[in-house]
């Protein structure tokens, strides 16, 4: 398990901050997947392990959290705000709009690798709906024209993932 | 709990009637303590496992006596009743503790109501598989269904479709569709296997019962969680799709396993049993056994069960049989090797047959790794019963390398050998040569290939008995199936071989009657103690200095070798 | 006539000039409140609280003073505060802004909070997507760990607690405060059957523990600024403080506006404050309190008597905007998401983009909730796609029956309020979607529309 020296270094300040070593598990899983890009089962195990925990114990959690994956994205991961407030100012129009710029079916990676397009849940900015973020990043008021906007950056490059600057 | 170890006790009200149940007892139990077959349906809840609250079956309608805000005064009605207030919303029994003045209803159309809806959400995803799922018969969806349901289906979308058969396990089979979730298997193996194998993944109505992957249900305690799912969804591998468990005869058993003395069922139809599960029993094994205590009925249908009465390798009847070997300790310079594995009363005989031809006797011991649970380090199920009559009074040896010495020395003409393989213990086949050799088994082995008599023995299913197990505990085990055709249950073989040597003439002999005897002479067990009378639970005895040999048995579930002997240091009525 | 916000928390964040930072921060007066509750004693700020009345602002409206008087603060066990930002409710953006542009106002209120319950810990339960959030939530805690703010030995009052920030993940059920602490401590977020496991008894760790939303503890700030006394000047008896409205849907000028408990009605707030709705629009219904809580149908007339006796007769637009009078027309503010649909919204849609969400978010654990959700979002989603029966309305809301009450926690109100409230205010519309479609079916053509919200 290959982690970078700086996501070890950040494990193992953090754990001991916790009372329990499992309170942790989520922290870490965080961590691993922003170092791997999601989380084998290899980095399940590794977890498991270092909190001195049961793997099926790492498991079930990941797979409860939706923004855990056992999966790796496409190379920009984008998610459309779904719920009512979103929807009534047009998300499933942005959506399809997106859909078709990025040629990727929504809930699903593109074939060639460059996109992950998915509806998410309310991300908390309703009154600047439709919300759609790109990796770690959000945009606001995506109607369909500035959705091809965004998918215009996306395929030129412009936008990065959203990964912060350390 | 007050001064003198009794527990407070509270009324209640259930259903318009006053019960009196001890403090902090949860309602489920409590609804079971006033009977006439009331109950409180439930899934997820388990007397031995601590409490979740999510099946929602359970619910009841809960109320307090009223009492004003200010003065604490209690309200009443116009017939100068206590008022109740009822809570508006249901509470689940099982986790609602008895408190002084609580009032439950069972019955209420609220009641019902949540009944009805909780069974209906549990068969709108649930599959039709009654046709093939071997829970049916003694499924709690079945019944609830029945009790509780609406009659009737209005779910008319597409179900959600999960694993079905996966190998979750050596022994344990799992159907996630079936699965409600109840969480039971994942309680049980962590807090009392201790193997934290199972968990849920994935979320909502998606939630899935899982190992990870590479890893599987595999501990010696596996096959308790297919007891305690109320569904089909955790089954037995070696009971799939053997039998109906309608067609299944339910006998009380023991098990041999160990000196642990699990209290178990034997199911069985025309002489074959198809499975074994754990009898309930707070005092020995609560409501679990292990995996490898169920496999032993296998043993019944070998082929090397000896079946016939033999001398010199020719079948005879038994009493021509009983009356060689009789014969055989009225010669003189008896040895016998006796057995941990003997019941009660065959011990008894054998003792009797010991004393009445001066007989030296030896016990071999069976001991192997204890795993603090249900499996003791004692492998042998009547140890302390071979103590209490009297047929040895020290812990038994690990082999027999004093008795071959003897047997050397020409000091043994006679060896009386009890399901043991000496062969294996120090005394090599030549040496056997030079002694009358009498066999009494169930299974043949090198001792029994040359044995001059053989006397088969019955399995602990074919024959009613008892044992007593590590902590002292008497406890009795039923016939469940017939034996070999023509043997006969070993105490009245011992009879035959037994009455002659102090020259009588074997009398016909029951169970009831050769407890009178055994009652009478065993110094630990109760002089009026009758065979009917011994209850399905088991009867503790007092051993008195029988304590304080070194058994090698240590802490398991209900065994506590410390507390035993801190009990014995203080004096009674301390 | 345009409605002056009264700004409390949102006081500085908006301000050109206001940065998130801790210097700008004290240039505007913070951290005073801290100094001055590190030398007052701890059951007097915990009196200033319950008598400024301030209720909790991230759902169910529970006094936060009497929160704290339910701690068992004699069982020796150290005592937990955890802050719940996990904004989750759909409709609800507030506390986004404050961790955002205001974060220190948070960490005061907590470090008073803490100092006041005498915690051993804080917890910050901060929802995953707010990526950014966290990262400024730690950097200001750094900046307040240097001046002394929180750590060890706070201001030299002997008084010493951390701050952990804790990321959440993506379940909205983790804004349960028990599953909350469940995920907390590791575990999937199951919420806890209460009893026995009130968190002020048996909570984080099984020790007394107390879950407030972030706009409460800031309010705990306020408080002790001014006094509780004062405080509950502010708003109406019982309705206490001011409350931040978010607002989102077919208006002009969706967004955030905080003002006093009662000072505005809702008509006021969709028509002056918000802009009112599209041009040629028409109000169709609102739900006042995030989707959890009761849709109100914009032609429903509200009458019957409050709390203290006063009879009142209301349109929509005349509710007052705060805790008991939503509470009396049967609704609730629940965490103040106001979503407001105009007359182009088809309501059979509108239920089955929420019960999506909730089918999608239930954890699963207990039988209502999890078999009882996901069927009636089979159900909306079979009528949005063409296969609607007129008995559909009357089946949804005998699920929603069933649901209700019958769970762990609210989870299962919160689900089954949206379906019955629907259905009692538009039964209409969903009995003639499944006469539409047979027409439409009998005439050979496609039962199903365009859908626009699912």
């Amino acid at each position: 398990m290959n982690l970078k020296p700086e996501t070890i270094e950040k494990i193992d300040k953090l754990v001991p901050r916790y009372p329990t070593k499992r309170s942790a598990a989520l922290p870490l899983c965080h961590l691993v997947q922003e170092d791997q890009g999601y989380l084998s089962n290899e980095g399940m195990e590794w977890i498991a392990e270092r909190l001195e925990l049961q793997p099926i114990n790492v498991q079930e959690i990941v797979t409860f959290y939706p923004m855990l994956r056992t999966e790796p994205t496409g190379k920009h991961h984008v998610r459309v705000c779904r719920t009512l407030p979103c929807a009534l100012v047009g998300a499933y129009q942005t959506c399809r709009r997106l859909e078709e710029e990025l040629n990727c079916k929504v809930g699903h990676t593109s074939e060639d690798g460059e996109f992950t397009l998915e509806f998410v849940e309310c991300h908390a900015d309703c009154g600047h709906g439709p919300v759609v973020m790109v990796g770690e990043e959000q945009f606001n008021d995506i109607d369909p024209d500035k959705a091809s906007e965004l998918a215009a950056k996306m395929k030129s490059g412009e936008l990065s993932n959203g990964m912060p600057d350390a | 709990m007050s001064q003198n170890g009794t527990v407070e006790r509270v009324t209640i009200n259930i259903d318009g009637q006053d019960v009196d149940v001890p403090k902090g007892t949860n309602i489920i139990e409590a609804v079971k303590m006033v009977g006439k077959g009331k109950e409180v349906p439930h899934y997820c809840y388990h007397p031995k496992l601590s409490i979740a609250g999510n099946c929602r079956m359970c619910l009841v309608e809960m109320g307090m006596p009223m009492r004003d805000r200010a003065t604490g005064e209690a309200i009443l009605d116009e017939d100068g009743k206590q008022k109740i207030s009822w809570m508006p919303k249901p509470t689940i029994a099982c986790a609602t503790n008895a408190a002084p003045g609580m009032h439950i209803k069972t019955k209420s159309p609220m009641v019902e109501e949540s009944r009805n809806g909780v069974t209906e959400f549990l068969l709108i995803n649930h599959p039709l598989d009654c046709p093939i799922c071997d829970q049916a018969g003694e499924c709690r969806l079945q019944e609830f269904s029945a009790d509780h349901g609406r009659g009737y289906s209005r779910f008319i979308e597409d179900k959600n479709v999960k694993p079905k058969r996966t190998r979750l396990g050596p022994r344990v089979m799992l159907d996630d569709e079936r699965c409600i979730l109840c969480s039971r298997c994942v309680r049980f193996s962590q807090e009392i296997a201790d193997d934290d194998v199972l968990g849920f993944v994935d979320r909502g109505t998606y939630s899935t019962l899982t190992c990870y992957p590479g890893k599987e249900l595999a501990n010696n305690y596996s096959l308790n969680t297919v007891d305690i799912c109320p569904v089909g969804a955790l089954t037995s591998t070696d009971f799939r799709f053997k039998m109906r468990v309608w067609f299944l005869k339910r006998t009380n058993s023991i098990c041999t396993e160990s000196s642990v003395g699990a209290n178990t069922e034997i199911w069985s139809r025309e002489g074959k049993i198809y499975r074994i599960t754990p009898r309930r029993n707070d005092a020995v094994n609560d409501t679990w056994m292990t995996d490898s205590g169920r496999a032993l009925y296998q043993a019944v249908e070998s082929e090397d069960r000896l079946t016939h009465y033999t001398i010199g390798g020719v079948h005879q009847t038994a009493d021509e049989v009983a009356a060689a070997a009789a014969e055989q300790f009225k010669s003189g310079d008896v040895a016998m090797v006796a057995s941990a594995h003997s019941s009660v009363e065959e011990q008894f005989y054998y003792k009797a047959i010991a004393e009445r031809s001066a007989a030296k006797v030896s016990l071999v011991s069976h001991y192997g790794a204890g795993d603090g649970l249900l499996q003791s380090e004692d492998r042998s199920p009547n140890l302390r019963g071979a103590l209490v009559t009297g047929l040895i009074n020290t812990l038994p040896e690990s082999d027999l390398s004093s008795l071959a010495n003897a047997i050397n020395s020409g000091a043994v003409k006679t060896l009386l050998v009890v399901d043991e393989d000496v062969t294996s213990l120090g005394i090599a086949p030549d040496l056997l040569a030079k002694v009358k050799l009498i066999y009494v088994g169930t299974h043949t082995n090198e001792t029994a290939k040359v044995a001059d008599i053989v006397i088969p023995s019955l399995m602990v299913f074919e024959k009613d008995g008892s044992f007593i197990n590590q902590n002292f505990r008497l406890q009795k085990f039923n016939t469940a199936i017939p034996g070999p055709v023509g043997v006969l249950p070993d105490f009245m073989m011992l009879e035959k071989i037994a009455a002659p040597l102090a020259d009588e003439k074997p009398a016909p002999v029951t169970l009831d009657t050769l407890w009178q005897r055994i009652a009478a002479k065993v110094e630990c067990i109760e002089a009026t103690q009758a065979w009917r009378g011994i209850p399905e639970e088991g009867i503790p005895l007092e051993p008195g200095s029988l304590l304080e040999l070194p058994f090698v048995e240590t802490k398991n579930l209900k065994y506590d070798p410390d507390a035993v002997k801190e009990a014995q240091a203080a004096p009674a009525g301390a | 006539m345009a409605i002056e916000e009264q700004k409390l928390i949102f006081k500085n964040l908006d301000e050109p000039g206001y940065s998130n930072d801790i210097d700008c921060y004290l240039k505007h007066g913070g951290y005073e409140q801290l100094k001055k509750a590190v030398t007052m004693k701890p059951e007097d700020i915990c009196s200033e609280v319950m008598d400024s009345g301030v209720r909790g602002r991230g759902g169910a409206g529970f006094p936060a003073g009497m929160k704290w008087k339910f701690l068992d603060r004699k069982s020796g066990k150290p005592i937990y505060l955890v802050c719940n930002a996990d904004e989750s409710e759909p409709g609800t953006f507030k506390d986004r802004q404050i961790i955002h542009k205001d974060p220190h106002q948070l960490i005061e209120g907590m470090m008073c909070a803490a100092y006041a319950i005498q915690a051993k810990l804080a917890f910050i339960y901060i929802r995953g997507e707010f990526f950014q959030g966290y990262r400024i939530l730690e950097r200001a805690i750094e900046e307040a760990r240097e001046k002394n703010f929180l750590g060890e030995d706070i201001l030299g009052s002997g008084y010493s607690c951390d701050i952990i920030v804790h990321r959440g993940a993506g379940a909205y059920i983790c804004g349960e405060e028990t599953g909350l602490i469940e995920s907390l401590e590791g575990y999937r977020a199951n919420p806890r059957i209460k009893p026995p496991y009130f968190p002020a008894a048996l909570g984080l760790y099984q020790c007394p523990t107390i879950v407030n939303n972030v706009e409460t503890l800031c309010d705990v700030k306020h408080v002790i600024e001014m006094g509780g006394k004062e405080f509950a000047k502010i708003g109406t008896p019982g309705n206490t403080g001011t409350r931040i409205w978010c607002v989102s849907g077919h208006v002009q000028k969706p967004g955030y506006y905080e003002f006093p408990c009662s000072a505005v009605t809702l008509g006021e707030l969709i028509f002056d404050v918000c802009g009112g709705l599209k041009p040629g629009r028409k109000l169709k219904a609102v739900i006042p309190g995030g989707s959890s809580s009761k849709i109100l149908r914009a032609d429903e007339r509200f009458t019957g008597k409050l709390k203290d006796g006063t009879e009142y007769d209301w349109g929509i637009e005349d509710i007052p905007m705060d805790f008991d009078s939503l509470m009396a027309v049967g609704s609730m503010s629940g965490s103040g998401g106001v979503i407001v649909m105009d007359d182009s919204t088809d309501m059979v849609e509108a239920l089955a983009n929420i019960n999506y969400f909730y089918a999608h978010e239930s954890c699963g654990q207990c039988t209502p909730c999890r078999e009882g959700v996901p069927w009636m979002r089979k159900v909306t989603q079979r009528m949005c796609d063409g296969h609607a029966r007129e008995e559909d309305a009357d089946l949804l809301n005998s699920i929603a029956d069933q649901i209700a009450g019958r769970t762990i926690c609210a989870f299962g109100e919160a689900a089954a309020w949206p379906v019955q409230s629907f259905i009692a205010k538009f039964k209409d519309e969903f009995v003639e979607k499944a006469r539409e479609q047979a027409t439409r079916r009998k005439a050979g053509q496609n039962p199903s529309k365009e859908t626009t919200l699912i």
